[in-house]
C-alpha cells in the first residue's frame, strides 16, 4: 500500500474516533510524541511520589497517615500502568527509567517544588492533583487506545486525591490561627506552579499542532489552564482563603475570571533544571534506582534458578 | 486479668505494628523496584490500620475521652512497649524483608492464639489482621528465598541481615508480665516460630538459626529501648505537638 494511503486510514480513523491500538499503522512522529507524552507521564507520576513521600513520616494523625500513604501508593499504581501503556509503542520500562535518569527524559516540573508544610499535602491534592486531572480528563478521549484506557482508570483516583487534599486544607482552615496561616501559605506558595502546570502559552507550545490534529490533545494549554482558574477561584471561597493575585477578578462579559501574568522566567528556569528540588528528586530516584539493583539481580537470578530446577524436575 | 494488663497488652500491638508501619513507610517512593515499592506500602498500609485498631481499642479501655492519636503522639520513648525488632532501622532490602518475615510470621502465631482468647475485641481484630498476616508472611518469605537462594551478593546480604536482626527475636518470646496475665504461651508461639523461620531458612539456603546461640536483648516489652525509638517517635510526633489541642 502506498505510504500516503495509511497515513489518510490513520486520520480517517482519528476523525471517526477510533481507537488506535498498538498492532496499527501509525506515523512515526505519532509514536514518538506518544511515547515521549506517555513516559513523560509515567514518570511525573514516580518523582511525584517523592514530595508527598516527604510527609509519611511526620503525618499529624494517624487518620491522614494512612490517607497519604494510599494517595503515595496510588500515585506508584498510576506510573505502572503508564509504563506499561508507553511499553506498547515499543520501549522497555528500563530503558525509560534511564532515560529519566540520565535527564533525556523530562518529568512534570511542579515535583521540583519543596513540600515544608503539612499544609502542602492538602495544596498539592487540591492544586496538583486538581490541575493534573483538567489534563487527565481530556486524555481519556485521546487517540491512543492504551493511554486513553490507562487515562479512564487514574481518574477516578485522581479526583478522590483533590477531595482528599482539599479536605486537609478545609480541616486547617477551620482550625487555630497558626494552622489558618499554615493554609494560606501552602496555597499562595503552590497557585503559581499549579498554573504553570499547563505549559507554555498557546501561541509559544511547539508541540501543539500536530497533537490537537491527532487528537492526542484536545484543548489547549489556555484552555484548560482558564477551565482550572475558573473552578480554583469557586473553591477557594469555601475555605476562606485567597489565591495570591491581585488581578483574579471574575469577567462578566467573558465568562471567566481574568488572572495575572505567570512569571514564565520562572518555569523555563525550572524546566532547565534550576527549580528548588531538580537535584534532589532526580538523586532520590537514582539512589533507589542503584541500590535496588543488587535486589532485581537477586530476584532473576532466583526465578532463573526456579526455571531450571521445573525444568530439570 | 486485670484491665491494666489488657490496656497494657493491648497497646504492646498497637505500639509494635506502628513503629514496624514507621519504618516500612519509609520505602514508600525509593523501592528497589516499583512493584515492590506498592508491596512494601499495602504491607505498611495494613500495618498502621492494625495499629489504629488496637490504639482504638486501648483507648476504650482506658476512657475519659481517650483517643487513638493521643497514645500514638503523646506518649514517650520510655512509655512505648513495641518489640525492640520493630524499631531495628531499614537497612537495605535485605534487613527490611527479613525483619518483616520475623515480624509477620510471630503475629500469625500469636494472633492464632488470641482468636480462642477470652478478650472478644482482641479476637476480632486478630481475625480480622490474620488475613493480612498471612499474605505478609508469603510476601516477605519468598523474598527471603530470593534473596537467600539468588545472588553471591544477595546471599550475603541476608547472611548480614540475620546477624544483625537475630538477637532481636528472642524478646519476642520472653513473656512480659502483661502476657503472663493474658495466659499467652510464648513456649508454643516460640516453637511454631521457629519452625516456620527453619522450613523458610532451609529453603533460602540460609544456615538453620538457633535461639539459644545468641546473646537476646530484651526491653521493649517494658518501654526500655534502643537509641533508634527517640529519633522516630521525633518525626512521628513532632506535628501533633508543636500544634497541641488541634485537629487535623
Ligand atoms: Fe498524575
Ligand atoms: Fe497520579
Ligand atoms: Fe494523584
Amino acid at each position: 500500500m502506498e505510504h500516503h494511503n495509511l497515513e489518510q486510514i490513520f486520520q480517517d480513523k482519528i476523525d471517526q474516533e477510533i481507537k488506535i491500538e498498538p498492532r496499527d499503522w501509525m506515523p512515526d512522529a505519532y509514536r514518538k510524541t506518544n511515547l515521549r507524552q506517555i513516559s513523560q507521564h509515567a514518570h511525573s507520576e514516580i518523582v511525584g511520589m517523592l514530595p508527598e513521600g516527604n510527609w509519611i513520616s511526620r503525618a499529624p494523625s494517624l487518620k491522614r497517615k494512612s490517607i497519604l500513604l494510599a494517595k503515595v501508593q496510588d500515585e506508584a499504581g498510576h506510573g505502572l500502568y503508564l509504563y506499561a501503556a508507553a511499553e506498547t509503542l515499543g520501549q522497555s520500562r528500563e530503558q525509560m527509567i534511564e532515560d529519566l535518569h540520565s535527564g533525556r527524559a523530562k518529568y512534570s516540573s511542579i515535583f521540583n517544588y519543596p513540600t515544608l508544610t503539612w499544609a502542602d499535602m492538602g495544596a498539592i491534592g487540591w492544586l496538583v492533583d486538581g490541575a493534573a486531572i483538567m489534563n487527565q480528563v481530556m486524555l481519556t478521549r485521546t487517540s491512543y487506545g492504551p493511554y486513553a484506557r490507562a487515562m479512564v482508570r487514574i481518574c477516578k483516583e485522581e479526583s478522590f486525591h483533590q477531595r482528599q487534599g482539599f479536605e486537609v486544607l478545609l480541616v486547617l482552615s477551620k482550625g487555630s490561627d497558626a494552622q489558618k496561616a499554615m493554609c494560606q501559605d501552602a496555597i499562595n506558595r503552590w497557585w503559581w506552579p499549579a498554573l504553570m502546570m499547563f505549559g507554555p502559552r498557546d501561541g509559544e507550545s511547539t508541540n501543539s499542532d500536530m497533537s490537537m490534529k491527532w487528537k492526542i490533545k484536545r484543548k489547549s494549554n489556555d484552555e484548560l489552564r482558564q477551565q482550572f482558574v475558573d473552578m480554583i477561584a469557586e473553591q477557594v471561597k469555601l475555605l476562606n482563603m485567597t489565591l495570591p493575585d491581585e488581578k483574579l477578578r471574575w469577567n462578566d462579559s467573558k465568562k471567566h475570571y481574568d488572572f495575572g501574568d505567570i512569571n514564565w522566567d520562572e518555569f523555563w528556569q525550572v524546566v532547565k533544571g534550576n527549580g528548588p528540588c531538580n537535584k534532589e528528586r532526580l538523586a532520590a530516584r537514582k539512589k533507589a534506582w542503584e541500590e535496588g539493583r543488587w535486589v532485581r539481580e537477586a530476584a532473576s537470578a532466583y526465578a532463573a534458578k526456579q526455571k531450571q530446577k521445573q525444568q530439570a524436575a | 486479668m486485670t484491665n491494666a494488663s489488657l490496656i497494657d497488652f493491648t497497646l504492646y500491638l498497637a505500639d509494635s505494628t506502628l513503629i514496624l508501619g514507621q519504618r516500612n513507610g519509609d520505602w514508600c517512593g525509593h523501592g528497589p523496584v516499583l512493584e515492590q515499592d506498592i508491596a512494601i506500602t499495602n504491607v505498611t498500609l495494613d500495618l498502621i490500620g492494625q495499629s489504629r485498631s488496637f490504639y482504638q481499642y486501648a483507648a476504650q479501655l482506658i476512657g475519659n475521652g481517650c483517643t487513638e492519636d493521643q497514645l500514638a503522639y503523646w506518649r514517650n520513648e520510655r512509655e512505648f512497649k513495641n518489640a525492640l525488632l520493630c524499631e531495628r532501622p531499614n537497612g537495605d532490602w535485605a534487613q527490611t524483608i527479613l525483619r518483616q518475615t520475623f515480624f509477620s510470621f510471630y503475629q500469625r502465631e500469636l494472633f492464632t492464639q488470641l482468636l480462642h482468647g477470652a478478650d472478644t475485641t482482641l479476637s476480632a481484630i486478630a481475625e480480622k489482621s490474620l488475613k493480612e498476616v498471612r499474605y505478609h508472611c508469603r510476601w516477605s518469605s519468598e523474598w527471603v528465598c530470593r534473596l537467600g537462594d539468588g545472588t553471591q551478593e544477595s546471599h550475603e546480604r541476608m547472611l548480614a541481615a540475620v546477624e544483625n536482626l537475630w538477637p532481636y527475636v528472642g524478646e519476642l518470646f520472653v513473656a512480659a508480665p502483661y502476657e503472663t496475665a493474658l495466659q499467652i504461651d510464648t513456649a508454643t508461639l516460640k516453637s511454631n516460630w521457629m519452625d516456620a523461620i527453619t522450613a523458610v531458612f532451609t529453603e533460602a539456603t540460609l544456615p538453620p538459626p538457633s535461639l539459644t546461640s545468641t546473646f537476646m536483648h530484651t526491653g521493649g516489652k517494658n518501654g526500655q529501648h534502643t537509641e533508634a525509638l527517640g529519633y522516630l517517635l521525633a518525626e512521628l510526633q513532632y506535628v501533633q505537638r508543636s500544634y497541641p489541642g488541634c485537629e487535623w
